[in-house]
C-alpha cells in the first residue's frame, strides 16, 4: 500500500515504538480513565468563565446593547472583533482535515480530529456575536429567508452580513459532518472498548452503528474525499464572506480589495496557532507526546511563519495602495492607524503578527515546544488585534471629523470575551474526556511496522 | 357529450334507492348536534356525550386563559359631543406670542387633539418672528412635572379664594400703613398689563413697580434715553447693513433681545449679477467666541479695555478727531481700514456695541448718527428691556433696611438671578407679605409665604408691543393643565375689578390698538401693526465720553465675560431636557457651563482639558475669586477667546423646582455683580477635574476642505465655479470623468423624474449655527433626551446636528495649504497631528447634517433585513419595526447621522426625562412612532409631514405649491439656510438651488449621490 511506502530519508509520524493496540490503548485512556485534579480545576475555571460570560449576555439582552462600549460612531467594536476572531481560529480545522488530505499530507492524521474540534468550538463561539450584537436578537430569526406572513418581507440578498449568515451556517454543518464522519471508526472502537452498559449504548449511538465491514470503510473513505473536496472551497469563502462585511463598505480601512485573501491567510495564521496552542498542551496532559510530536509542531510552526509573512504583506500592501491611492481619507485612515490614539494596538499587531512569526526561520527555535507555545498565544493576542485594528480605528475617525471619537470596552464587553473563551474551553475539556482526540483508525494507517526502524528493531526477537 | 361517469365516496352512493343519500345531502350532519346541557335540566338523561363534554371544557379553558391575559388598559374618553374644530388627526394651528422677559417671538403653536405639539414661526409677522432654540424648546416646558399645581400658603395647598382673599386684606393693611410694596416683575411692553398695574396701584397707592430683567440692558438704555430722550431700546434692521461692525454684540445670541439673524442671514448670502454679487461684511471684537463672531467675516479677539480703544478709535476716524489709544498698532490699522470701510459703506454701514458701558453704547450710537446708518432704527424703538440695575440694587437694600411692607413677584426668580442672592433672601424674609406668581416652586418661591401657580404662556392670554406700533397676543392654546391663575387676573380682582384678563386685553385693544381691523383678526394673526413710529430727535455730545474711552484703564487679573447660551439663556428654561441636551453651537458641550479659557491663559493658570480612553471630555476646575465670592467651574479651553479674558455662561446651577439630573453646572449669577457683565476676577486651578458631555470631540476640519467647501466674494466674483466649488473627478479607462456622471457609476440609472422627489438645500453662507432646527427636529420627531451620561459616552440622539469646525490655522484656506504642502511621511505625520489643534483665533464654520438620503445610499445595501431602503420620493426609509439592529448601516454611513438605541429611552426610570412621565409624554407628535430599545432611528425628512401636505393636495384635487413641502428644520430656519422641496417641480426654489454654481454634495466622492445639497461658503474677506 502506498501508505506503507517506506521513505528512508522521513522521520516517522508516530514515534515510541507503538503497536496497533498501543494505539488504542493511548487514545482510549483520556476516555476510559477518570480525569485529574488539573483537569477539574481547568473545567473549573473555564466552567466560570463561561457562567460570567453568560451572566454578562443575560444582562445585556435585557438592558440593551448600550451596556457595551459603543456609540454612534463605532458601532461596532470587541463583538465584531470576537467573531472574526472566533471564525478565524475556526479556520485551520477544515484546512488540516480538508487540504491536507487532498494534498495526502499524512501528519495531519494526528492533529486533524483536535484542529476540527476545535473548529466548531470556536464556530459556535463566532456564531454567539452577530446573534447577541443585535438590537434585538429575539428577532434574529429574520435574517433566515423564511417564508412569512408578515406581509411581504424579505431578507437583503445585497447585504454582506446575511451572506455570513449562509457562510457560517455552511462551515459549520460542512464542519461537523466532516468531524463526525471521522468519529465513526473511533467511536466503535471506543463502544467495543467500553465495559459499562451505559457507556457502551452512548457510544453505540454516537458511532451510528459502525461495523467495521469493509465496505464501511470504503464508504468512510469515500465520504471523507467527498467532504473534503466540499469543504476545501469553504476554507476561502468563509474568510472571504466575512472579509466582505467590510471590503464592501464604503468606510476607508475597510473598503479594500485585498481583503478577502488576506483575511482567508489571517485566519489560518489565527488557527494553527490556536491549533498549537491546544495540542501543545494535550499532549502533555493525555500524554500523546508519540502521536503529536515535535515533528507536527514544526511543521505547524512553518505555517504560521508562511502565513503570517503573507499576513505582513498585505499590511504592507495595504499602507502602500492608501499611499498611491491618493485618496485623503484613506490616506489619513492608515496613518491614523499606525500613528492615531490607537497606535499601539496597530503596534501590538504589527509585533505579534509580523514580527514574531519571522523568528520561526530559525529551527532551533522553531523546534522548541516552549517557544512555539509562547508564539502561538502572541499570534492570537495579535489577530485579535488585527481586528480590533480593522473595526474601531477604521471607524472611530472616518470621512466627517466631527464625528471622531474613541472606544472604551466596559467590564460587559470583556465578560463576553472571557465568557466565549470559557465557553470554548468548556467544550474543549469536555471533548478531550469523551472523545477520541486522534483520529486512530487513520494514524493506525501510517504506523510504521515495516519501517526500517521497525525490522531492525523486531525483527531479530 | 358530457363525461358520464359518476363519482362516489362509498358504495352506498351507487344504489340510487338508499334513503341515506337523500338524507346525507338534506342535511350538513349526520349526526344529532350536541344540545346546551347547561341548560338542561335532565343532565343525567341528556345525550351529551363523553367527548362533548371534552370539546366544552376545552373550549371553556382556553377561553377563560385567554380572557386571563389582559391587555394593557389605556383609559381614554371618547368625545361624547366632539369639540368644535378638533378633529383627531388634524392638527390646529393659534398664533401666540412668548414674551418671557428674556425670549420674545411670535410663534404659531400646533395643537393635536388640544394638546400643543409644536412651536413654528408666525413668518407672516412683521418683528421677531423667528423662534430660537429656547423658544422652540418651550412647548415641553409646558408639560415640565415640577410645575407647581396649584396655589399654597407655606407650602400648604390653599385655593385662590383664600390666596386673594388674604393678600387682598394684607395688601389693605399695608396700605394703610403706607408700607410700600414692590411688585417685580419682567419687563412687560404689554399695554394691558401696565393698564392693569396701573389700576391696581390706584387701589393700592404703596405699591411700585419694578421692571427687572436678569440680564440687564442698563447701559445701552441710559444710553439711548440720553441720546434720544426715551428709555426704551433701538431697533435694527440688518437687513440693510452692508457693512456691521460689531464691538462685543452678540446679536446673533441675546444681545438686546437677540432676533436678528434673519435680517443678517439676508445680507450674507452673495446676491447681484455674476461676476458682481453682493453680500455684507462683517466685523467682530469680542472676548468670548460667540454666534456672532463665529460668523464674522474677521474676529478680533479683544479684550473689553480694547474695545472701548476700538470705538473711541472708529470714533476719531470717522469724525476726523484724534484719540490717542495704547492699541496695538496692527488694530490700529485694522480699525482705521474698517472706518474707511464704513464710511464707503454709507446707510448700510453699522456699528453695535455689547459693553454694558454708557460711555460705549452713546459712542456706539453717535457713530451710528455719524454714518447715518439706516440699520438702526430709533423711531421703532421697544420697551422689552425697562430694568434699571441700580433701581433694583436700591430695592434690595430697601428690603434688607425693613423698609418694605410687601413684596409680589411674578414671572421673576431673583432668588437666583439676582447677584445678591442671598442679601435679597433674607430682605424677603423681613417683607410681612411676599408673593411669587411662579410655575415652578423655584428659589424665589420656596422662600415667599404665598406661592400663586402661574399658567405657561400657552395657557395664558397676554399682549405686548414688540416695538413701536407693533403690537401682539398671546392666547392660551390648551386650557390650563393645572389650577393655575394670571397674576394678572388676581391683580385684577385684588383691584375690585369683575374682569378678567381677556376682557381685559379686549377691551384695552379695541379702544386703543385695533382701529380698522378686528381684536378676532388680530388674534388669528398673532399681531397687528398700526406702525405709529415715534419721534425722537438725536441730541449727544459724545466728545468727551469718547475722549473717556480711549483712556479707559484695564484692571490687574482676568476679565470675566458673562453670557448666556444659545441653549439655556438665563435659565428659565432649565428645566426641559431638550434645552439641556442641545449642543451649545459654539462648544458643542450639553449639560453644562464651564469657564471659557484662551489657550495661551491656561496653559499659564495650569489649566486642562483632557481625553479619556471613551473619548469622553474633562476639564479641569477652577476656582474664580471676586470680591470675595468663589465660584467653581469646569475649564474649557475655547479658540477664539481673548487673550487675558475668560467666559461664563448664566442660568446654570440651579437646584430648586428641577429634576436632579437637570441639576447641573455653576450659578454664575453671583459673579454679576452690579449686573455688569464683564468682572475682574483672579482664576485658579484645582485639582479635580469635571466631566463634560460633548457631542463633538474632534474641532479641525483637519484640511478636508471637501466637505466644508468655501471661497472668498473676490473669487467667487472672478473665477468660473470648477475654481473653487470643483467635481471630483475619477479615471475610467485612463480617462477623467465626474464622479458623479453615469460613466463612473456601476449602477443602472433609476427614473426619479416621476412624482415628488424631495431635496433639501443648506445654505453654509445663511446658517448662522443658531440650532433652532436642531430643537424643532426634537419635537417634531420624538428625539428622545439620553442625558449627560450617555452624552458623555458619544450617544446623542439627534437626529440633525451642526457641525461646527474651527481652522488649525488662522483661516481654513490656510488649513488646505498646509495639507497641500505636506512632503513625505515624516511630514505627514507631525502635521496632522498638529491640525487636530484648532488656532487660537480660529475660522469658524458651521454645517449642519442630517441623513443625506443618498440616491445610492450605503446602509440600504447592507442592512440584512431590509430594514432601510429607499422610497420613490427620494427619502431613504428607516422601518423601525423591521430593525434587528446590527448598526451595519450606521458603520457604513458615511455621514454618521444615524442614531442608535442603545436603551429603551422612554417609560424607563433609568432616562428620567420628559418620556418618563404621563404629562411630558403629553409633547409627542403622534404622528411620528416613538422608537424602542434596539432599533436604529435617524432623519426621515419629515416624511409625516411631506406626506400630509401630499394627501391634504389630493383631498382638495390641486397641485401642490413650492414651499408647501416642509420639514421641520427648514420651518424653523429662520434665515433662511434650509429649503426643502421638489426638485421634479422645476420651477420650485429647491430646483433652482439644485442648480446654483455654488451647490454641492457632501462627500460627493463616495458615490453616495445624497439628496440633500449644500451651497458653498463665500466669505467676505
Amino acid at each position: 500500500m502506498a501508505s506503507h511506502y517506506e521513505a528512508p530519508i522521513r522521520k516517522p509520524l508516530v514515534t515510541g515504538n507503538k503497536s496497533y493496540h498501543d494505539v488504542t490503548v493511548d487514545i482510549a485512556a483520556p476516555v476510559e480513565n477518570p480525569p485529574n485534579k488539573q483537569w477539574f480545576l481547568a473545567f473549573g475555571i473555564a466552567l466560570t468563565a463561561f457562567l460570567w460570560g453568560l451572566g454578562c449576555i443575560i444582562y445585556t439582552v435585557s438592558t440593551g446593547i448600550g451596556v457595551w462600549g459603543l456609540n454612534k460612531t463605532i458601532g461596532w467594536a470587541w463583538d465584531i472583533t470576537n467573531f472574526v476572531w472566533w471564525v478565524g481560529i475556526g479556520h485551520a480545522g477544515t484546512l488540516i482535515s480538508a487540504v491536507l488530505l487532498l494534498f495526502r499530507q499524512k501528519w495531519r492524521m494526528a492533529i486533524n480530529r483536535s484542529a476540527e474540534a476545535m473548529t466548531i468550538f470556536s464556530v459556535i463561539q463566532a456564531g454567539l456575536f452577530p446573534i447577541i450584537h443585535m438590537g434585538r436578537p429575539w428577532l434574529a430569526y429574520w435574517v433566515l429567508p423564511i417564508p412569512n406572513q408578515f406581509g411581504s418581507l424579505w431578507v437583503n440578498f445585497n447585504s454582506p452580513l446575511l451572506w455570513d449568515v449562509f457562510a457560517i451556517s455552511t462551515y459549520l454543518s460542512v464542519s461537523l459532518v466532516f468531524w463526525w464522519t471521522g468519529l465513526l471508526p473511533d467511536f466503535a472502537m471506543i463502544r467495543d472498548r467500553a465495559i459499562k452498559p451505559f457507556q457502551k449504548k452512548i457510544y453505540g449511538l454516537l458511532s451510528f452503528g459502525w461495523s467495521g465491514r469493509a465496505k464501511d470503510w470504503q464508504r468512510f473513505e469515500e465520504v471523507s474525499l467527498v467532504l473534503a473536496g466540499l469543504a476545501t472551497p469553504l476554507v476561502l469563502s468563509v474568510h472571504t464572506i466575512v472579509s466582505f462585511d467590510f471590503a464592501t463598505s464604503v468606510i476607508p480601512g475597510w473598503h479594500t480589495t485585498i481583503f478577502p485573501p488576506y483575511f482567508v491567510a489571517g485566519a489560518i495564521f489565527s488557527g494553527f496557532a490556536m491549533v498549537n496552542t491546544l495540542l501543545i498542551i494535550m499532549r502533555k496532559v493525555s500524554r500523546l507526546e508519540n502521536y503529536i510530536t515535535l515533528q507536527h509542531i514544526e511543521l505547524m510552526n512553518i505555517v504560521i511563519m508562511i502565513t503570517g509573512s503573507i499576513v505582513g504583506v498585505a499590511y504592507i500592501t495595504e499602507l502602500f495602495i492608501a499611499w498611491y491611492s491618493g485618496v485623503e481619507y484613506e490616506q489619513y485612515a492608515f496613518l491614523n492607524r499606525a500613528t492615531g490614539p490607537y497606535w499601539w494596538a496597530y503596534w501590538a499587531m504589527m509585533t505579534c503578527n509580523v514580527f514574531s512569526p519571522q523568528l520561526m526561520w530559525f529551527k532551533k527555535l522553531r523546534t522548541s515546544i516552549m517557544f512555539s507555545f509562547i508564539i502561538s498565544i502572541v499570534v492570537n493576542i495579535g489577530m485579535w488585534f488585527e481586528r480590533f485594528v480593522i473595526i474601531v480605528t477604521s471607524l472611530h475617525r472616518d470621512y466627517l471629523p466631527s464625528s471622531w471619537t474613541m472606544f472604551s470596552p466596559t467590564f460587559v464587553d470583556i465578560g463576553i470575551f472571557i465568557g466565549t473563551i470559557g465557553f470554548f474551553f468548556v467544550l474543549f475539556l469536555l471533548y478531550a474526556r469523551t472523545f477520541p482526540v486522534i483520529a486512530q483508525a487513520e494514524v493506525k494507517s501510517i504506523l510504521k511496522s515495516s519501517g526500517d526502524k521497525y525490522k531492525n528493531t523486531h525483527s531479530h526477537e | 357529450m358530457p363525461n358520464q361517469k359518476k363519482y362516489w365516496k362509498s358504495e352506498v352512493e351507487l344504489n340510487e334507492q338508499s334513503t341515506f343519500v337523500e338524507e346525507l345531502a338534506q342535511k350538513e350532519f349526520a349526526q344529532k348536534l350536541p344540545e346546551d346541557i347547561l341548560g338542561s335540566t335532565e343532565l343525567p338523561d341528556s345525550d351529551t356525550s363523553r367527548r362533548d363534554f371534552l370539546k366544552y371544557m376545552g373550549f371553556s379553558t382556553a377561553a377563560a386563559t385567554l380572557a386571563a391575559c389582559e391587555g394593557p388598559v389605556n383609559t381614554s374618553i371618547p368625545y361624547v359631543v366632539q369639540p368644535e374644530q378638533i378633529i383627531p388627526g388634524i392638527a390646529n394651528y393659534y398664533a401666540t406670542t412668548i414674551v418671557d422677559g428674556f425670549d420674545t417671538a411670535s410663534v404659531l403653536i400646533k395643537t393635536r387633539e388640544g394638546r400643543p405639539i409644536k412651536v413654528e414661526n408666525n413668518a407672516d409677522a412683521p418683528v421677531n418672528n423667528v423662534a430660537n432654540a429656547r423658544v422652540h424648546a418651550s412647548v415641553l416646558s409646558l408639560y415640565d412635572s415640577m410645575r407647581v399645581q396649584g396655589p399654597t400658603h407655606a407650602g400648604v395647598d390653599v385655593s385662590w379664594q383664600t390666596l386673594e382673599t388674604n393678600i387682598g386684606q394684607q395688601l389693605a393693611v399695608l396700605a394703610e400703613e403706607k408700607s410700600p410694596v414692590a411688585l417685580i416683575t419682567p419687563s412687560l411692553a404689554s399695554p394691558t398689563t401696565t393698564q392693569i398695574i396701573r389700576d391696581f396701584q390706584k387701589k393700592f397707592p404703596n405699591v411700585t413697580h419694578y421692571a427687572y430683567d436678569t440680564v440687564s440692558e442698563t447701559a445701552a438704555l441710559n444710553a439711548f434715553e440720553k441720546a434720544y430722550g426715551k428709555r426704551a431700546l433701538p431697533s435694527y434692521d440688518f437687513s440693510k447693513a452692508t457693512c456691521i461692525v460689531s464691538v462685543d454684540a452678540d446679536f446673533l445670541g441675546d444681545w438686546q433681545g437677540g432676533g436678528f439673524e434673519s435680517g443678517y442671514a439676508k445680507t450674507r448670502v452673495p446676491k447681484g449679477k455674476k461676476g458682481n454679487a453682493k453680500m455684507s461684511k462683517h466685523y467682530q471684537f469680542e472676548s468670548n467666541m460667540t454666534l456672532s463672531g463665529a460668523n464674522a467675516d474677521y474676529r478680533f479677539p479683544t479684550t473689553a479695555t480694547e474695545q472701548q480703544f476700538v470705538l473711541a478709535a472708529l470714533y476719531g476716524v470717522l469724525t476726523n478727531q484724534s484719540f490717542p489709544t495704547p492699541l496695538s498698532a496692527n488694530l490700529k490699522k485694522k480699525v482705521s481700514a474698517i472706518a474707511d470701510q464704513l464710511k464707503a459703506a454709507g446707510d448700510g454701514a453699522v456699528v453695535v456695541t455689547g459693553l454694558q458701558n454708557e460711555d460705549a453704547q452713546r459712542a456706539a450710537l453717535a457713530i451710528n448718527q455719524v454714518l447715518g446708518s439706516a440699520v438702526i432704527d430709533a423711531q421703532h424703538n421697544t420697551l422689552l428691556r425697562q430694568g434699571d440695575a441700580s433701581v433694583i440694587s436700591q430695592l434690595v437694600n430697601d428690603l434688607n433696611a425693613g423698609k418694605i411692607g410687601g413684596v409680589i413677584m411674578a414671572g421673576v426668580n431673583p432668588a437666583y438671578t439676582l447677584p445678591n442672592a442671598e442679601a435679597f433672601v433674607s430682605g424677603l424674609k423681613k417683607a410681612k407679605l411676599s408673593v411669587a406668581f411662579s410655575m415652578k416652586n423655584d428659589e424665589t418661591a420656596i422662600h415667599s409665604q404665598w406661592v400663586a401657580a402661574t399658567p405657561h404662556y400657552l395657557e395664558s392670554w397676554g399682549d405686548v408691543e414688540m416695538k413701536t406700533g407693533h403690537f401682539a397676543l398671546t392666547q392660551p392654546t390648551i386650557r390650563p393643565l393645572f389650577n393655575t391663575k394670571q397674576f394678572q387676573d388676581v391683580l385684577l380682582a385684588l383691584s375690585g375689578s369683575t374682569l378678567k384678563f381677556d376682557d381685559a386685553i379686549k377691551a384695552y385693544w379695541s379702544a386703543n390698538i385695533v382701529s380698522d381691523t378686528s381684536f378676532n383678526e388680530a388674534l388669528h394673526d398673532g399681531y397687528v401693526v398700526t406702525n405709529q413710529p415715534d419721534n425722537l430727535r438725536y441730541n449727544d455730545n459724545v466728545d468727551a465720553l469718547v475722549q473717556r474711552l480711549a483712556r479707559a484703564k484695564s484692571n490687574a487679573g482676568l476679565e470675566l465675560h458673562l453670557y448666556t447660551k444659545t441653549g439655556i439663556g438665563d435659565g428659565q428654561q432649565a428645566n426641559n431636557p431638550w434645552l439641556q441636551e442641545f449642543p451649545d453651537p459654539i462648544s458643542r458641550i450639553t449639560w453644562d457651563n464651564y469657564l471659557t479659557v484662551s489657550k495661551a491663559d491656561a496653559k499659564a493658570l495650569g489649566l486642562k482639558n483632557i481625553n479619556q480612553s471613551n473619548g469622553a471630555l474633562d476639564g479641569s476646575i477652577a476656582e474664580i475669586k471676586l470680591n470675595g465670592i468663589t465660584v467653581k467651574a469646569p475649564v474649557l479651553v475655547q479658540p477664539g477667546q481673548a487673550i487675558g479674558t475668560v467666559g461664563l455662561a448664566l442660568g446654570y446651577g440651579k437646584t430648586a423646582g428641577m429634576k436632579s439630573e437637570m441639576q447641573v453646572g455653576t450659578n454664575a449669577y453671583p459673579l454679576y455683580q452690579n449686573f455688569v457683565p464683564v468682572q475682574t476676577v483672579t482664576v485658579t486651578a484645582t485639582d479635580s477635574m469635571h466631566e463634560f458631555a460633548c457631542t463633538q470631540l474632534q474641532n479641525t476640519l483637519m484640511g478636508r476642505g471637501e466637505i466644508v467647501r468655501e471661497t472668498t466674494l473676490e473669487i467667487f466674483n472672478t473665477k468660473d465655479a470648477k475654481h473653487w466649488n470643483p467635481m471630483t473627478q475619477v479615471s475610467r479607462d485612463h480617462v477623467e470623468v465626474d464622479v458623479t456622471s453615469q460613466k463612473a457609476d456601476m449602477w443602472q440609472p433609476f427614473d426619479r423624474s416621476i412624482g415628488h422627489h424631495f431635496n433639501l438645500s443648506i445654505d453654509l453662507n445663511a446658517c448662522t449655527g443658531c440650532g433652532a432646527c436642531v430643537i424643532a427636529c426634537h419635537a417634531e420627531n420624538n428625539v428622545p433626551v439620553v442625558g449627560k451620561r450617555e452624552i458623555r459616552k458619544s450617544r446623542d440622539m439627534h437626529w440633525l446636528r451642526i457641525d461646527r469646525y474651527y481652522s488649525a490655522e488662522e483661516t481654513f484656506e490656510a488649513d488646505l495649504e498646509t495639507v497641500e504642502n505636506i512632503s513625505g511621511l515624516g511630514e505627514s505625520l507631525s502635521t496632522f497631528g498638529k491640525m487636530e489643534d484648532p488656532s487660537a483665533n480660529p475660522q469658524v464654520t458651521f454645517q449642519p447634517v442630517m441623513c443625506q438620503h443618498c440616491n445610492h445610499a450605503p446602509c440600504e445595501t447592507v442592512c440584512p433585513v431590509a430594514a432601510s431602503s429607499h422610497g420613490r420620493q427620494g427619502q431613504n426609509h428607516m422601518a423601525y419595526n423591521r430593525c434587528v439592529g446590527t448598526r451595519y448601516c450606521a458603520n457604513n454611513c458615511p455621514y454618521k447621522v444615524r442614531r442608535f438605541n442603545w436603551f429603551l429611552y422612554n417609560k424607563n426610570d433609568e432616562f428620567d426625562y420628559h418620556m418618563n412621565d404621563d404629562l411630558g409624554r403629553m409633547v409627542l407628535n403622534p404622528d411620528v412612532v416613538v422608537r424602542s430599545r434596539g432599533v436604529m432611528e435617524k432623519c426621515s425628512l419629515c416624511i409625516q409631514m411631506t406626506q400630509k401636505t401630499i394627501l391634504d393636495a389630493k383631498l382638495e384635487g390641486r397641485e401642490i405649491k413650492d414651499g408647501e413641502f416642509q420639514t421641520a428644520c427648514s420651518n424653523a430656519c429662520g434665515t433662511g439656510a434650509l429649503a426643502f422641496g421638489d426638485i421634479n417641480d422645476k420651477e420650485s426654489e429647491v430646483a433652482h438651488l439644485k442648480e446654483d454654481k455654488r451647490m454641492y454634495h457632501l462627500l460627493e466622492s463616495v458615490g453616495t449621490e445624497p439628496n440633500v445639497m449644500y451651497q458653498v461658503k463665500v466669505r467676505n474677506t
